[in-house]
């Protein structure tokens, strides 16, 4: 069994050659930009939530380079299937800070994404989103698009038949798809080893016949490489590829869980240690000559435009309650228009 | 026209809607080379190719889960399960997305699937394969449940389900699929979702049916004009939407409804057409209104099938109440 795909240690140092997008300095401070900017919003959200100005957050803190890596290797083309933990791919995608906090706080248009406008939005129930995602790669392969459909899940969600089920018709009918597990080791109050006795969630990948790799979800580097490669193969009509990223969810499971009633402080303080973004300023600043100046200036800018944003969603008015009509269906039914009437809405 | 059963005039459909429309894909368990276990898309394959008539995987919830995702990107599935009760993994796919993505997308994605699945009894088919749980879909806000009653209403509805920009449950009952064979023009032309048929006029009760339970309810009001009471028959069709106001003005013309169906009593669709009535037609009514349903038992095995299902025995009796009551 091979080791996960890593490419920087814990400190950022380098523990084999680069693959050849990342001796590009530009390309890496643009997923270092990202990753940072992701945890701003994070930050952010967290404490509009516990000053009752946002709904119940799933928080991403020390899975950024998952998301950011898997999209950051994606085409405009491509269509991106996040679960609810995927913010930084979102937002690397185009989906505006407004537009999450929107969602957050409970605003359908949060989801009317004005980038975007293939991808789906986050999927709540655990691992329905795999079916859709075999669904958009059925469509493309179809229509004979070169597009591959990306879905991303948490490690409980490989418990699920629809992980399952998703997974071995990729296999069958070798659609473009590309599953990305973010293993952050708890599914809420379940760790990991409680949730399968499987060795590796990659493994899974067996029984469906297609290519399963464990990757160092804290590598972006590793996280955008073995994407890539996934994604050539799907576009070249090779089929589905499924991917574990191997990292650690540093917060609790979203802002109405408390994860110190079923963890040790201490296992989280270990994981503080490895987690994905000082492993990539450290080979910023030692490969690309990252300055305290730039990082200051990065989290300046990071700062005032999740602020900027986050004044105009709470500066946003709700919709008209008549929205919760008016969008249903194409055309409403009577009994719809009947049901709107009697609400009496403008 | 072309005399057909119901499920050649389903075929006939499919077969429509593959050729004018290059979007439209057929999958589901054994609708392939076997041409589904009913044989409702028998010779598709060979019309249009493995790759628009494709034998999925064993996967309820991917047949519906994938049709989400196809449909949100461009395709109109029209999936099939293979027996309502194999519907329920699917119920998740239909309920969490398929009847929600344009809502909570406000428009930005939506979901044109058609759901397609034989139910109800009286084949005398294996346990899990009798079902009759339409109710369950129709209390799904933001889907449509259509049940056909015959070969030519079957035909133009299922081409409204599958242009229909929004997903619909389409079922099938299985009963009629060979039961009667009328004249159907294969002319593209669809019926539309949401209206009721009114089957046969008369002045002095409004029997409700859809379905395989219209051949009892026909049969009744057969028996009913030769002892002088003559019924309205509306077959509702549409479940969801329900066309509540064909149902009303008849019943404010008759005074009187019976309404038939083979589902559970309890929460059914005759409860919501009952509270409907009570609401708006208080004042016509000469009678209570009464429902002639399944029993709140599971679905009895085929030896004692029979006994389930409302038989026209059941419906008479219930016609002389309402007529008798003061």
């Amino acid at each position: 069994m091979s080791d996960p795909l890593a490419f920087l240690d814990a400190d950022g140092r380098r523990l084999r050659d680069l693959p050849d997008f990342a001796s590009d300095g530009e390309t890496l401070k643009a997923l270092y930009a990202a990753m940072v900017r992701t945890r701003s919003f994070d930050t952010k959200a967290i404490s509009l939530q516990r000053t009752g100005r946002l709904g119940t957050y799933a928080s991403s803190l020390g899975q950024e380079a998952i998301s950011v890596g898997v999209v950051g290797a994606m085409q405009d083309a491509d269509v991106f299937l996040p679960s609810f933990r995927e913010h930084g791919g979102q937002l690397w995608r185009g989906v505006t800070l407004e537009e999450l906090f929107l969602y957050w706080g409970g605003d359908e248009r949060g989801n009317d994404f004005a980038g975007p406008r293939q991808d789906f939005p986050v999927c709540i129930p655990v691992a329905s989103q795999f079916p859709h995602a075999a669904g958009v790669a059925l469509a493309m392969q179809q229509k004979g698009e070169r597009g591959v459909a990306v879905a991303v899940g948490g490690d409980g969600a490989t418990s699920k038949g629809d992980f399952y089920e998703s997974l071995n018709v990729v296999g069958t009918w070798q659609l473009p798809a590309v599953f990305v597990i973010n293993n952050n080791e708890w599914a809420i109050s379940v760790p990991r080893k409680e949730q399968t006795r499987a060795r590796r969630l990659a493994d899974k990948a067996v029984a469906a016949g297609i290519p399963g790799e464990q990757v160092d979800g804290n590598d972006v580097i590793a996280v955008r490489e073995a994407t890539t490669r996934a994604l050539s193969r799907a576009r070249a009509g090779k089929g589905g590829t499924l991917i574990e990223c191997l990292s650690y969810r540093l917060g609790d499971h979203t802002t109405a869980d408390d994860a110190s009633r079923y963890r040790d402080e201490a296992e989280v303080s270990l994981h503080w240690k490895r987690e994905p973004l000082t492993r990539l300023r450290n080979h910023l600043v030692e490969a690309h000559g990252w300055s305290k100046e730039n990082e200051e200036a990065l989290l300046r800018s990071c700062g005032d435009e999740i602020d900027a944003a986050a004044e105009a969603y709470l500066a946003t008015e709700a919709e008209s309650p008549g929205a919760m009509f008016a969008h249903l269906y194409a055309s409403p039914p009577r009994e719809i228009s009947a049901q709107a009437e009697e609400f009496g809405d403008d | 026209m072309t005399d057909m059963t119901m499920i050649e005039a389903i075929r006939t459909a499919l077969g429509r809607a593959l050729q004018d429309d290059a979007d439209v894909v057929l999958f589901g368990e054994d609708v392939g080379i076997d041409g589904g276990v009913f044989r409702a898309t028998d010779g598709l394959i060979q019309r249009f190719g493995a790759a628009r008539v494709r034998d999925t995987p064993l996967s309820e919830t991917v047949i519906a889960g994938m049709a989400v995702g196809a449909a949100a990107h461009g395709l109109k599935p029209v999936a099939e399960i293979q027996f309502m009760g194999f519907l329920y993994p699917a119920i998740d796919q239909l309920a969490n997305h398929a009847a929600r993505l344009r809502n909570r997308t406000r428009g930005r994605l939506s979901c044109p699937m058609v759901l397609r699945a034989p139910y109800g009894g009286g084949i005398k088919a294996p346990e899990h394969h009798s079902e009759s749980m339409e109710a369950m879909l129709a209390h799904i806000p933001g889907l449509r449940v259509v049940i056909p009653s015959t070969p030519a209403r079957a035909y133009g509805l299922l081409l409204a389900a599958i242009r229909n920009p929004d997903p619909v449950v389409f079922l099938e009952p299985k009963r009629l699929y060979r039961a009667l064979s009328e004249p159907v023009s294969d002319d593209g032309l669809a019926l539309p979702i949401g209206e009721a048929v009114l089957e046969r006029e008369g002045g002095d009760v409004t029997l409700v049916s859809w379905g395989a339970m219209l051949m009892e309810t026909r049969a009744a009001t057969d028996m009913l004009a030769s002892e002088g009471i003559e019924a309205e028959l509306i077959d509702l069709s549409s479940l969801k939407p329900i066309d509540r106001e064909t149902v009303r003005t008849s019943v404010e013309k008759t005074g009187r409804c019976v309404i038939i169906h083979e589902a559970p009593l309890t929460a059914g669709l005759g409860a919501e057409i009952s509270a409907d009535l009570a609401e708006h037609c208080l004042t016509s009514l000469l009678a209570p209104i009464y429902r002639v349903a399944g029993y709140d038992t599971v679905m009895p095995y085929p030896r004692l099938e029979d006994h389930y299902m409302p038989s026209a025995v059941r419906i008479l009796r219930a016609v002389h109440n309402v007529m008798e009551f003061e």
